[in-house]
């Protein structure tokens, strides 16, 4: 075979390799590890990783989540069958838009007296201090508790998602708590939504 | 043919590094159109100018067309400046579209927000079409290329700015500096307490 040819084939073998290689070379690099491992978001049939949130801002928030005491909690210790998390930002031009759609998902939910045993909705705002999470939940006049993630922790647990990002977790007593359904963007009409959560949840 | 694919693995390379971070929260509304920067060098300027000095004055061609002069404001608002590094970057695309909505602070504050970058009004005006309505002037510092950044101790040498925050009372008196690390958004909270102490109400 011509030698031209062999050293032509060679580099057609190894360069897929090579590529995928290169990003790890770079070790110092942020960037190139980003692209060596991209994060995962949370996909359905996942556990939920340990979720710590600080205590409801007020007692009605801490009624409606079945968390009574000032100190930290974590998901799974929300009384609740199902918890629909949405990571949001009050920087999100997404986030902003859907704002008051959610807030109608909310009392889709409330209104309703099998869901509203069983549902709860809290948001999470990822990147967003204490004051910012409060400004956006003033400004939309947001009636379910949203909790800061100042230094993007939850964030970086639920695989770095882009917002908005819905997450639905199924709690059941002395199991993990296990991701039915995620959505990716706005959601745009909450009964749909809400049809595509009961659907995976089993509650139709 | 060697030579075609010795040429690929540069540009191969890069394409697979340049995947739009999500590492910051960036809003799903960008979908793939924001360029990742990576990590950057967290500051690459300066000394900013200081509390206490006269702010440099300024003319800028804002995107509604109009120019708008920091002078035109003396005597009248209190001033604040976010120069912010490049349009379609991951922590400025979601920086701007937070004091959207953030409006009703400035008017209890008697303020006026300018937001500035170095990118030219056409890259300005597509890339603020993504976040919304912008209450406040978006002003373009391209030519003379940061003309207005280097005048505040805020151009790196790369020729972005740095993420930046100066609040300007109403005698054109420097307030508060804050530059910020590029990588990260700097707290609401923070405008807020530097305006609250210029009014007094702090």
């Amino acid at each position: 075979m011509n030698k031209r040819l062999v050293i032509q084939r060679w580099i057609v073998l190894i360069l897929p390799l090579l590529l995928m290689l290169l990003p790890m070379i770079s070790a110092d690099s942020d960037l190139a590890a980003h692209a060596a491992s991209p994060p995962k978001p949370l996909q359905p049939g996942e556990q939920l990783p340990r979720i710590v949130l600080p205590p409801p801002e007020t007692p009605e928030h801490g009624k409606y989540l079945g968390v009574t005491d000032s100190n930290p909690f974590s998901v799974s210790d929300i009384e609740a069958e199902i918890v629909i998390i949405e990571i949001f930002s009050m920087y999100c031009p997404h986030c902003q838009r859907e704002a008051p759609i959610i807030n109608q998902l909310y009392h889709k939910i409330e209104n309703d007296p099998k869901e509203k045993r069983s549902m709860v909705l809290i948001g999470i705002g990822v990147g967003n201090s204490a004051f910012e999470t409060d400004y956006f939940k003033k400004t939309y006049e947001i009636p379910f508790p949203l909790f800061p993630d100042g230094d993007f922790t939850i964030h970086k647990q639920v695989g770095e998602v882009r917002t908005p990002f819905f997450i639905v977790v199924r709690l059941k007593p002395d199991l993990p708590p296990t991701v039915i359904h995620t959505h990716a963007g706005g959601i745009d009409e909450p009964g749909k939504f809400l049809e595509a959560i009961e659907k995976k949840a089993g509650l139709e | 043919m060697i030579r075609r694919i010795l040429y690929m693995i540069p540009i191969a390379a890069a394409m697979m590094a340049m995947g739009p971070s999500s590492a910051t929260g960036l809003s799903d509304v960008y979908k793939n159109n924001i360029y990742d920067t990576g990590i950057l060098k967290p500051t690459d300027s300066g000394p900013p100018i200081e509390t206490g000095e006269a702010a440099p004055g300024f003319t800028l061609p804002a995107i509604s067309g109009d120019k708008v002069s920091l002078y035109n404001y003396r005597g009248k608002k209190n001033v604040v400046i976010s120069f912010v590094p490049a349009a379609w970057t991951p922590v400025c695309s979601d920086q701007w579209p937070g004091y959207k909505i953030a409006k009703p602070i400035f008017d209890q504050y008697d303020a006026i927000l300018l937001g500035i970058t170095v990118d030219n009004i056409p890259t300005l005006h597509a890339w603020t079409n993504q976040m919304g309505d912008l209450w406040f002037p978006v002003l373009s510092d391209f030519w003379p290329h940061g003309a207005a950044a280097n005048s505040y101790g805020v151009l790196r040498s790369d020729g972005m700015a740095e993420r930046a925050i100066f609040v300007i009372d109403k005698k054109g008196i420097i307030r508060r500096v804050e530059v910020s690390d590029i990588n990260v958004r700097p707290r609401l909270e923070s405008i807020v307490e530097a305006l609250a102490e210029i009014e007094g109400r702090k």
